[in-house]
């Protein structure tokens, strides 16, 4: 209750109309940053944090984290408008948002998208009001061996769920892990796989890989298509938003499903990224209509939103009472909050009440503006579908190689992301699975070094995957999941019953 | 002809009233840090940037870019590119001589001329907040765990490993070290008790030490922290013993804050930096930086930085051969 409390005192910090007014702006400019990939979240808040020198640390976190919040609506935008995820957790996104987009139903696509990252927000919000003091133990209780758990946790629910052969996931897998190892090595400090490249020691960075992969892949095929029908009539109405968020409740199970998932790896401090993966890895096996999913299945849209959301909010959470930021934006506005003056850790919440209390009340506040506005602008977002496809084409381009180039300013990125695009194109041809590939990229580093330093811990002994019952737990949870669909499918059970012949 | 000679008077005239302005940025400066957004390098390039952009030193803008991949690799081999080019500063650690002795990376510490070194960071030796009461204490309880205690630190092969061999050898102790990405990564491991301690700076852990989760048992400096705020009920910086004091003889262990430019840049650049962080080390923002990250300020530039580095490579030299890090 006494929570409670504190959180009507942070409303009444934060409702206020200069902070109204920053939202507004965070918000719009958020869903700019979010719009353009390769700019995204972390560039935009670190370039407005020379602005926020001069203000007080409340009026500071707000603008920035209502830029984080429209910036995290916006990367939903491309990704399911033209298959470009501008973070690694729109990612999941792009497997049902892009060919529902195609088929004629952006407006559907894109307001069942933010509908349920909002649900999948203020779930985490609340989680945060409610469970703050207590939320910051668990995390603690996360070393090297249970981290490398939750990535193979996420990896298991992930592997075998599409309709590839077993061998070419497990290409697809290695290819990532490959990829993944590139540059310097957290555990050993030595350079790996820089083909003599000086300036891969910085390894290659997520944003490039899929901007090539999903952007240049598609636009590829696109071409080889020879163009036919890839203009999309589109009706601007907002009517259709309107309904499709009214229709959402009748996702309930999957929001609420997907939601948990979220909260339980943005506390646990496995991130959006592997959340929304997992979250429609699992939507998809025990979806009744799995077999529509990677068609335009509204339910793969809700499962890896939510879960995104949920797990992007509730991150925010060990970043202020642990000090661990739980994604690039955070440990950004973090690197803020020590300009401002103020210590990220766990006595942050009792030294300064107002600073955090108001930061969560504006996370409420943020949230409601965000999808209000965001919402607002979909019909206008869908419309770019109608544009033909030999004014799309160069301009998904100029994005792509735009937005390679600005992650970190380098040429060397925009070639890579060619490759990457003739990658992703032979994938598609060949039909070889791009998920794994992806999910390789982004948490394969973070397995390793994980698996790496459990063993420098056990010194070289297994059995700290099961010293313990939260570690065991989990490692027991990724083997089922890798061990019992195939199971069951060769029993017959996991099927719907056979159909009468 | 007369006005040529005139004109070249007056130039040599403007040059001898104002030497410091013999060159002035033209354009916008953007400042290299290498290590990720959060990171300590990132917050020192910052604190230098709010420092020029508050107090108005500059006419230019200043961005400041992370280039933090491959533990900063990323941005010297960035700024090794930029020779000739007056309008890109690198900031970063000793790791501008470090890195290249143990890590095949594309640069090397002369291929960057030195501007300053503003800041030590100092090293303290932390454990968990029920862990052994001093050092002697935690001496004993790592002799006790036969080889199997453990030291969390960020990276492999940097500052916190090597310090982590120097404590090996002086105390006669085997400890497992385990890199982690960040010292904030270590600091977290510790609380949770996966580690037996770690060798943070002040910043990454005070919020920890203020939070109850660990403690330091001693700092690796000649003399005892500047006093400044209790950061605990009880206790403040100045409370915590030199490691000298506690009976661990490492006397200081300390982590310079560098500034460089590229090579081939003139003697007159050259001198407006230098010029342009002593007049930052005079800004309140700077010296608020300095107190509330609990570093201790230096000016090290020209000769006595040159002399200040030879020193720390033979000292890093001398632990890299033994440890049988050194690139071949």
């Amino acid at each position: 209750m006494q929570n409670f409390d504190l959180l009507m005192h942070g409303f009444s910090i934060a409702i206020s109309v200069p902070h109204i007014a920053l939202m507004i702006g965070g918000v719009l400019l958020g869903i700019l940053v979010g719009v353009l990939p390769g700019l995204g979240a972390p560039n935009g808040v670190s370039l407005l944090l020379p602005i926020t020198f001069g203000m007080q640390p409340v009026s500071a976190i707000i603008l920035l984290s209502s830029i984080y919040w429209g910036a995290l609506f916006g990367g939903s935008v491309t990704s399911i408008l033209f298959n470009i995820p501008g973070e690694p957790s729109s990612v999941a996104t792009t497997f049902d948002g892009y060919p529902m987009a195609r088929s004629g139903r952006a407006t559907q696509a894109l307001a069942t998208a933010f509908g349920s990252a909002a649900f999948g927000a203020m779930v985490g919000v609340v989680l945060i009001t409610c469970l703050a003091s207590w939320i910051a133990g668990v995390a603690l209780e996360f070393g090297p061996a249970e981290y490398f758990a939750v990535y193979f946790l996420a990896f298991s629910s992930f592997i075998g769920v599409g309709g590839s052969p077993p061998m070419k996931t497990v290409v697809s897998l290695t290819i990532g892990f490959a990829i993944a190892a590139i540059g310097m090595d957290t555990v050993s400090g030595q350079v790996r796989l820089t083909m003599g490249i000086d300036e891969l020691v910085k390894g290659v960075n997520f944003v490039v890989a899929v901007m090539g992969l999903f952007g240049i892949g598609e636009l590829l095929i696109a071409v080889e298509e020879e163009m036919h029908a890839r203009a999309v009539s589109s009706r601007i109405d907002w009517g259709e938003v309107f309904r499709t968020i009214v229709g959402l409740p009748r996702h309930g199970w999957v929001l609420l499903r997907s939601a948990a998932i979220g909260c339980w790896m943005g506390i646990t401090p496995g991130g959006p990224t592997a959340a929304s993966f997992m979250s429609y890895g699992i939507a998809k096996r025990v979806s009744r209509r799995r077999d529509k999913f990677g068609t335009g299945e509204p339910e793969g849209i809700v499962a890896p939103e939510t879960a995104d959301h949920a797990a992007g909010t509730s991150a925010l959470l060990p970043m202020l009472s642990l000090g661990i930021p739980g994604s690039a934006t955070a440990a950004v506005m973090m690197g803020g909050l020590m300009i401002w003056g103020l210590n990220p850790g766990p006595a942050l919440f009792t030294e300064q009440p107002d600073f955090v209390w108001g930061l969560i009340a504006s996370m409420y506040l943020g949230n409601i503006v965000a999808v209000i506005l965001v919402l607002l602008t979909v019909p206008i977002f869908a419309a770019l579908m109608r544009l033909p496809f030999f004014i799309i084409a160069p301009l998904i381009f100029i994005v792509c190689v735009v937005g390679a180039y600005s992650v970190s300013n380098s040429y060397l990125d925009v070639v890579l992301m060619m490759g990457f695009g003739v990658l992703g194109y032979l994938f598609k041809k060949l039909d070889y699975p791009l998920a794994p590939l992806v999910l390789a990229i982004v948490i394969g580093d973070k397995a390793e070094d994980a698996f790496r330093q459990s063993m420098l811990m056990s010194q070289g002994s297994l059995g700290i995957f099961f010293g313990n019952a939260l570690v065991t737990t989990l490692v027991a949870m990724g083997f089922a999941l890798l061990v019992v669909p195939p199971l069951l499918r060769l029993i017959g059970v996991w099927r719907r019953p056979v159909r009468p012949a | 002809m007369r006005t040529l000679k005139f004109a070249a008077a007056l130039i040599a005239a403007t040059t001898l009233a104002a030497p410091a302005f013999a060159w002035q940025p033209t354009k916008a400066i953007e400042f290299v840090a290498t290590a990720g957004p959060g990171g300590g390098t990132d917050n020192f390039a910052r604190a230098v940037q709010a420092a020029i952009v508050k107090n108005k030193l500059l006419d230019q803008a200043i961005v400041v870019v992370n280039k933090g991949g491959g533990s900063g690799a990323e941005g010297y081999t960035y700024e090794k590119g930029m020779a000739g080019d007056p309008y890109h500063l690198v900031f970063g650690t000793s790791n501008t001589w470090q890195q290249p002795m143990v890590s095949k990376v594309a640069f090397k510490q002369s291929d960057f001329t030195p501007i300053a070194a503003m800041v030590q960071d100092e090293f303290l030796l932390w454990v968990k907040q029920d862990g052994p009461k001093d050092v002697k204490a935690y001496i004993e309880a790592m002799k006790a765990r036969n080889g199997a205690g453990k030291m969390g630190g960020a990276q492999s092969k940097d500052t916190d490993e090597l310090l982590t061999r120097m404590i090996e050898k002086t105390a006669g102790i085997k400890m497992i070290y385990v890199p982690f990405k960040s010292g904030a990564e270590a600091a977290v491991q510790l609380a949770g008790g996966h580690v037996d301690s770690h060798v943070n700076n002040p910043s990454e852990s005070i919020g920890q030490w203020k939070g109850g989760t660990q403690r330091p048992l001693c700092v690796f400096n000649t003399k005892r922290l500047a006093a400044g705020p209790k950061i605990t009920a009880t206790e403040g910086w100045s409370d915590i013993p030199t490691c000298v004091e506690a009976g661990l003889n490492i006397p200081l262990f300390q982590q310079p804050r560098t500034v460089w430019l590229p090579l081939k840049v003139t003697p007159e650049q050259t001198a407006f930096y230098v010029d342009l962080m002593k007049k930052v080390q005079a800004t309140p923002e700077w010296k608020d930086y300095v107190e509330k990250s609990s570093q201790t300020q230096v000016f090290l530039t020209g000769a006595a930085f040159t002399d200040y580095m030879t020193q720390d490579m033979e000292r890093v030299h001398k632990v890299a051969e033994e440890q049988g890090w050194l690139v071949k």
